[in-house]
């Protein structure tokens, strides 16, 4: 079982929270808390089994948020020693005071009982950071020359990057708590060229990134073999793959696709602050507004989506979030209906949601970040006894079969979006005839989830995700998987990507 | 700053230096501040101020085979912990095999004049005290729009960064760089009507938000009548911030490299495409660290290698480099081997990009010079879509506006767009003066442009989006 990270439970962790949170109490502020964090994160690039670079940082640092006078005040430092701590206290106060004269909305956060002092280290079985750079250079180069051995593949890059965080919580509610987590992504991508006419085809992994270790890359929770196998033949495929022939098309869309649709369409438009308008000048609203929660109809009845920062080996998956919540699953979409948001203890105590309690969405990328509502684990449920991908496939006559993310973009108010993919094969009378290529699909949210048909069953499910999900200003990037099994959706709009670049 | 004798961001670059058991070393500290301050529905939202110090130390490793290279960063390093940071950098060095990108690191003579230019001087720094005259006119800004019916949303950053590099080599370098942004976005009640604006800014001193907010509220009230439009190719005005935001991301995709091994719009059967014709005659895409008012670092400091810049080549001056000179493709970026291996100059990224194709006219002088078109705000969400012709897709965002015989006559829908920034470039058939802008999309990234607005014949919006 993995431990706490020594050299950070030796960090005088206690001792800043007592001389802030005092200072605090002085200053006579509503709320303040304390945040302590490292998160040391590596990348290693390889390109043609070469390594073309190796980084390595480490950002730690001390952040105190405070509700003073019903406004926020924020300030992060570097020093960690209790007098930088009431100096940040200090500071918060003050920004607090700066920004008084512009806030009209006092700032009350939902209750949240003590949860007293907690510990919690998420499931992995080996630190990446304790396997050495050698090693992992050495697997990946390995790995980077089978593909290369391939007549098909000109070029491979490989990427690792591996985190783990550290982060300390103490709060004027009597919550302390101390966390770890670990999480990994390793991607193999291959390209073929064509040197007579310069057409080149990309296909990448499609392993997910994961909150496991190194042992991921040792197979435990992905085949690398036989995904390393089959790759070189389904790139060579794609380059001499037909174009295809846009239109409508049924379509098939395999976890390891599907879970980005989700993310962007699902995830995003079910973050209250954003239908709130929090978010309207970037990242934008969402379409779900909160008029509509238990109305409005966002798919077919075969839809229910969860909210969860629980799920084991989830990349938002933690004990507490960075408001001293403890973390929930919960309903977004049931029998195709809107049923939840995720919420924040702002936005929880402002619209009263969820009983007037967080559940539990508060994330800040960083220590020199402030905590916003980030998003939970969003995943589609299979249907218990639903079908397997094949019979999925069976029951169509026209369609396609995508596999894999590639390129992504939806509006601002999470209505119009398009995807491609790594792959997609022809599907013809309930069978598979060959890939195609130059493939995306566009469609209206509500439209698309309405067009669901069938979910798969258990036997289909995965969990996918990314490292990189952005949003909030100044901007801020949050890991989140989402889980999904396979799904067949009627009638949808397929492009053809060379024609739309007018060729 | 009250800086304890020894722990000075050039002190902790000297120490890590003489630390160093390393063939090569290269250090940057870069000392940076931050304030910020975001609001939304006519209300402060959230704010803060935020200093760091970071450390990268690049540790070479000559072996057998070549030459190795890592790099390694952390942030709050003080006099006491560079040891560990400095060994940290030799191990990841020793663990790596050769670098393709190895080349002997520059020397104090390279940098020119800049060398130990300011060196001694203590790092420059912001805080909270830079929004002292925004705050308030903010304030005054939401009481305006609360008058009108409006809502205000927006978020105003600023930040300064200072870097000292300094090598093993003798290098030492000191830039300063100050970045401001402000971002105001103007609704009705209802979030159905929605303007935006931006502006960027070293300092804050020159931006006036009031007139931001009334410019905004004139184009809430142009879309008081709304016109449907169906997906189709119009004649379109792209704005500076939107042609911005379409030619970094070709920048972004300019590495010699990658165009020679065949896998980018720039790449031709067995090399690439420069020399070639992309765009009109007249058109010139450059970088430039002089450039007034958007001035950037003038040598490179790479934390890390890529396709674009390598860790080798730290300290390498920059200058004024022309990307696209009259239309034809003159330069990719390069690191000094990929220069070698593809028989091009030496190219290092510039974080700033300039674009002129020659026109006079402000942006207001070509909507009523357009008989019939579509005027954009900004682009949003642009993501790739094909590398190969370089097919970027995204939406139109916060007001598209339908002109008709030189006059705006109504707000249209949104759209999603499916276009190449490449292939635009050769269809322009009109451009408007260059003018220092926001990127809207890719501002967290880059922000440093000058863009003309530009006329295009036959803009593809490949779908209706609903949004607004």
């Amino acid at each position: 079982m993995p431990s706490l990270d020594p050299t950070f439970a030796a960090l005088p962790l206690r001792e800043l929270a007592e001389a802030a949170l005092a200072r605090a109490r002085e200053l006579g502020v509503d709320h303040a808390d304390l945040r302590s964090e490292r998160i040391r994160e590596q990348s290693i690039r390889l390109r043609d089994a070469e390594l073309d670079g190796v980084n390595e940082s480490v950002d730690s640092g001390l952040a105190v948020r405070v509700v003073h006078r019903g406004t926020w005040g924020f300030a992060a430092g570097t020093v960690q020693t209790p007098e930088a701590a009431v100096r940040l206290v200090e500071q918060a106060v003050r920004v607090a005071e700066v920004s008084a004269p512009v806030n009209t909305e006092p700032v009350v956060l939902a209750p949240e009982p003590s949860h007293g002092e907690q510990t919690w280290i998420s499931a992995y079985e080996i630190d990446p950071f304790d396997v050495s750079d050698a090693e992992k250079i050495a697997l990946l180069s390995d790995w980077s020359r089978r593909l290369l051995a391939a007549e098909a593949v000109a070029h491979v890059d490989a990427h690792l990057q591996a985190v783990r965080e550290n982060k300390f919580y103490a709060d004027t509610n009597g919550t302390v708590t101390t966390q770890q987590r670990v999480r990994l992504h390793a991607t193999l991508e291959a390209v073929a060229v064509d040197e007579e006419t310069g057409a080149f085809e990309t296909m990448r992994t499609l392993a997910p990134p994961v909150g496991r270790g190194w042992e991921f890359l040792q197979g435990v929770g992905w085949d690398w073999e036989a995904e390393l196998a089959a790759l070189p033949g389904l790139l060579a495929e794609k380059l001499a793959a037909p174009s295809i022939e846009p239109g409508e098309y049924d379509l098939v869309i395999d976890p390891s696709n599907l879970w980005l649709t989700i993310h962007e369409s699902i995830g995003h438009a079910t973050e209250l602050d954003r239908a709130l308008g929090y978010e309207a000048a970037y990242a934008g609203t969402s379409f779900a507004t909160l008029d509509k929660l238990g109305t409005l109809q966002y798919g077919s009845p075969v839809m229910h989506v969860t909210g969860d920062r629980t799920v084991e080996n989830g990349l938002a998956t933690v004990g507490f979030d960075d408001e001293g919540v403890q973390t929930q699953q919960w309903d977004l979409v049931k029998d195709g209906i809107l049923a939840g948001y995720q919420l924040d203890r702002r936005i929880a105590q402002l619209k009263g949601l969820n009983g007037g309690r967080s559940n539990g969405c508060g994330f800040a990328d960083s220590p020199g970040h402030a905590p916003i509502q980030r998003m939970a684990n969003v995943s589609l449920q299979p249907a218990a006894d639903g079908p397997s991908t094949a019979e999925l496939i069976s029951r169509v006559k026209h369609g396609l079969y995508i596999q894999g993310d590639k390129s992504w973009s939806i509006d601002m108010q999470r209505y119009n979006f398009q995807f491609t993919g790594q792959r997609a094969y022809l599907i013809k009378d309930g069978e598979l005839v060959g890939q195609v290529k130059d493939f995306a699909y566009q469609a209206t949210t509500t439209d698309f989830w309405g067009a669901m048909e069938a979910v798969g069953g258990p036997g289909t499910y995965v969990l996918g995700g990314a490292f990189n999900c952005g949003k909030g200003q100044p901007g801020q990037v949050a890991p989140v998987s989402h889980g999904c099994p396979s799904a067949l959706f009627r009638g949808i709009r397929i492009l053809n990507t060379v024609q739309e670049a007018g060729k | 700053m009250s800086a304890q004798p020894g722990s000075g961001p050039q002190q902790l670059a000297e120490k890590a230096l003489e630390l160093s058991r390393a063939d090569g070393a290269v250090v940057m500290v870069d000392e940076s501040s931050t304030a910020n301050l975001r609001w939304a529905n006519n209300t402060l939202t959230t704010n803060g101020v935020a200093a760091n110090r970071r450390v990268t130390v690049v540790s070479t490793v000559d072996g057998a085979e070549g030459v190795a290279a890592a790099a390694v960063s952390q942030s709050g390093v003080d006099a006491d912990s560079i040891e560990a940071l400095v060994r940290a950098s030799e191990q990841a060095a020793r663990e790596a095999g050769p670098a393709p990108d190895a080349r002997a690191l520059l020397g104090a003579e390279a940098a020119g004049v800049l060398q130990g230019m300011r060196w001694d001087e203590a790092a420059a720094a912001t805080d909270i005290e830079v929004f002292a005259g925004l705050a308030p006119a903010l304030g005054e800004s939401f009481e305006a729009a609360r008058a009108n019916g409006q809502l205000l949303f927006g978020f105003a950053e600023h930040t300064l960064v200072t870097t000292y590099l300094a090598s093993s080599t003798g290098v030492r370098l000191r830039h300063d760089q100050p970045t401001g942004k402000l971002e105001l976005n103007a609704k009705s009640p209802d979030f159905v009507r929605s303007a935006w604006g931006g502006a960027q800014t070293r300092d804050f001193a020159d931006v006036d938000v009031v007139a931001l907010a009334a410019g905004l509220g004139q184009r809430l009230d142009w879309q008081k009548r709304r016109i449907d439009l169906p997906a189709g190719r119009y004649e379109t005005l792209l704005p500076p911030t939107a042609v911005a935001d379409l030619m970094i991301y070709l920048y972004w995709t300019a590495s010699a490299r990658d165009a020679a091994d065949g896998r980018t719009v720039f790449s031709a059967p067995g090399g690439t495409k420069v020399g070639r014709r992309l765009g009109v005659p007249g058109l010139r895409l450059w970088s430039d660290p002089g450039a007034a008012g958007l001035e950037s670092a003038p040598f490179l400091a790479a934390a890390a290698s890529s396709a674009q810049a390598s860790v080798f080549d730290n300290g390498a001056p920059l200058a004024a480099t022309d990307w696209i000179r009259d239309g034809v493709l003159e330069r990719l970026l390069t690191t000094r081997q990929s220069a070698d291996d593809t028989g091009l100059p030496l190219a290092p990224p510039i974080d700033n990009l300039l674009m002129d194709a020659g026109g006079t006219a402000s942006l207001d002088e070509l909507t009523r010079a357009t008989a019939d078109g579509l005027l954009l705000t900004c682009l949003w969400y642009i993501r790739e879509v094909d590398p190969q012709t370089l097919l970027l897709t995204g939406l139109t965002r916060d007001g598209v506006y339908k002109v008709e015989g030189g006059e705006v006559v109504g707000v249209v829908n949104n759209f999603r767009f499916n276009e190449s920034p490449v292939e635009l470039l050769g269809r322009i058939t009109e451009a408007g003066r260059s003018e220092v802008c926001l990127p809207r999309e890719w501002n967290d990234f880059f922000t440093r442009t000058s863009m003309p607005a530009l006329r295009i014949a036959d803009f593809n919006m490949s779908s209706v989006s609903k949004a607004s």
